[in-house]
């Protein structure tokens, strides 16, 4: 097994609606989706984000696509045209996602480059 | 078999026009499409409305109206926009005398109103609707005398009204950001109301569209330094068949990259439960959505399923919620961050002797965290600067405006080599956004839709 970085095997893009930021984080390919449903629960992504995101985080999963989306209320300090914060539309929310490492088989990692 | 061509034309307030006309130029849609709107946009122009009377529509649309009458006038291409915003009457008298100024005649321009329910909201508590938040379930009672804006989010169904009057140009207040670009589907294939899955499948290409380039290539998070033309993005076009199926693509000579990577990033973009994405027009599943490599930049979309619309219209309004004041200061290295800290510091214990109680206080360190909050590294090197920014939120303007005025002394009195200060800025007013539900038909036996020829 390895630890690696979202960054390396992942795409994500992030959103906001209100208060609310959602996440959607897209694998590479099959095996690696299966990893992802195992590792990126919801618990883990809301610890992730402990002290951006205050409320729940819901996952969904999209196998056609090979896709989850995190949805997380209470994650902008109040929204978009409220909040003080400098991400005030949650841009950075998927990158920041990025950074999260998980634990994946060796082996997945091989073939693990998008589009190769 | 027919087909319809449809561009994206405008992902928000303020982007460039330069895309649309290379589609009408070269894109071969017969339908430009803009979605001018986000909540905070709303909140824009209401500030824009509060200090003109005229003002409360996006600024751009008569550069907009430059640039593409030529088009609806040679092509027959037809404009549809949301860019009305708080006040769509207003857009549409800016339509007009701009097609007038061009010497442009015989175009008709629809206006769709009856979004803004902002007056009716006395009314909406008196009949019983609870007008509690959508997310939270608070009551509207503490907020309700700090209204800005109130406005229902609706659907095609007035653009198609429109489309039927033979308008070459429609313009609308709060439609959902979809509704522009469903609505030629339905005039065009003459889909039933209940075609569910035709209507959500339209929905989705106004999805993928509605963003411009973020389907093209633009905030692609993959191997983004691998796209080609950042500086003269295609946008998005959709061609769509009768049964709702549709192609993406661009005008070729374009920067930009249309492939499945590119697309379903757009795909999950703002969207919550994936098998029931609300709209006022039907409930878009995704959960079955198959995207196709059809080619060099081409990608074709299937398997969206529709579910029978809601009987209820969300409403997002605004209200005061105090003012912000922001200063940012800069410090170089050696020591770049400690003494951005040590400011921070100073400032918060004058705070605390100047009896100066703000609901919150703020603290970033620009070039290391203020982006990232909890989740940035330590810094592995030291920083060759840092800027300190903070930001306050106030009940009053005059509370605010006190902030920034610490700021000014630290330059002598603090930490050697602050620079770059940018503040006493005026204080920012936040407006606080209130979402919920209202019965469907309580907003749409309002709706009008008019036409006026030029």
């Amino acid at each position: 097994m390895a630890i690696v970085k979202l960054k390396d095997i992942a795409q994500t893009r992030s959103g906001d609606k209100g208060n609310t930021v959602n996440v959607g984080v897209f694998a590479p390919n099959q095996a690696i989706y299966q990893a992802f449903l195992t590792e990126l629960t919801a618990e883990r992504v809301k610890e992730y984000f402990t002290g951006l995101v205050e409320g729940e985080v819901t996952r969904y999963e999209l196998p056609n696509i090979l896709a989850l989306n995190f949805v997380c209320t209470e994650a902008l300090d109040g929204g978009g045209s409220t909040t003080l914060r400098l991400d005030n539309l949650g841009k950075c929310f998927g990158a920041n996602m990025l950074r999260l490492e998980i634990e994946i088989d060796d082996q997945l990692l091989k073939v693990k480059k998008r589009g190769e | 078999m027919k087909k319809v061509r449809i561009g994206a034309a405008q992902g928000f307030y303020g982007d460039t026009i330069e895309a649309a006309v290379a589609t009408a130029e070269k894109g071969d849609v017969q339908y430009l499409c803009f979605d001018a709107l986000a909540e905070l946009t709303m909140a824009i122009l209401v500030k824009d409305k509060r200090k003109n009377e005229n003002a409360g529509f996006t600024k751009d649309i008569p550069l907009q109206m430059k640039a593409l009458l030529p088009y609806v006038r040679e092509k027959g291409i037809k404009l549809l926009t949301n860019g009305g915003g708080i006040n769509p009457i207003g857009a549409q008298q800016e339509i007009l005398r701009v097609a007038r100024e061009m010497g442009v005649s015989g175009l008709k321009v629809a206006v769709v109103t009856g979004d803004n329910v902002l007056d009716r909201i006395p009314e909406f508590l008196e009949k019983g609707y609870p007008l509690n938040h959508l997310e939270t379930a608070k009551s509207i009672e503490d907020v309700k005398r700090r209204l800005e804006f109130a406005n229902a989010y609706i659907g095609a169904e007035p653009i198609v009204k429109a489309l039927e009057g033979g308008a070459d140009i429609v313009v609308t207040g709060r439609t959902t950001d979809t509704a522009q670009f469903l609505a030629p589907l339905i005039y065009e294939f003459g889909w039933s109301p209940d075609e569910w899955d035709k209507l959500a499948s339209g929905v989705f290409m106004g999805h993928l569209l509605e963003c411009s380039a973020q389907s093209t290539g633009g905030n692609f998070s993959g191997n983004w330094w691998e796209i080609e033309g950042f500086d003269r993005m295609g946008y998005p076009i959709a061609e769509v068949s009768e049964n709702g199926n549709f192609i993406i693509s661009k005008v070729e000579d374009r920067g930009g990259l249309v492939t499945v990577d590119t697309v379903k990033e757009q795909m999950l973009y703002e969207i919550h439960d994936p098998s029931a994405y609300i709209t006022p027009d039907v409930i878009v599943d995704l959960t079955n959505v198959k995207l196709e490599n059809a080619g060099s930049n081409k990608v074709s979309v299937t398997g969206v399923k529709g579910k029978p619309r809601t009987d209820t219209l969300k409403v997002v309004m605004g209200y005061e919620n105090g003012y912000a004041s922001q200063v940012i200061v800069g410090f170089s290295w050696p020591d770049a961050m400690l003494k951005a800290k040590k400011v921070d510091e100073i400032i918060r214990i004058q705070l605390e002797r100047y009896h100066l109680n703000y609901q919150e206080v703020r603290t970033d360190f620009m070039g290391y965290n203020s982006l990232s909050g909890p989740l940035a590294h330590d810094s592995q090197s030291e920083l060759n600067e840092v800027f300190l920014r903070m930001v306050v939120r106030a009940e009053t303007k005059q509370e605010a405006a006190r902030f920034s005025r610490l700021f000014p002394p630290i330059a002598l009195n603090g930490p050697p080599s602050m620079s770059g200060f940018a503040g006493n800025a005026s204080p920012r007013a936040l407006l606080g956004m209130w979402s919920t539900l209202l019965p469907r038909e309580e907003v749409e036996n309002q709706v009008k839709v008019e036409v006026v020829e030029v």
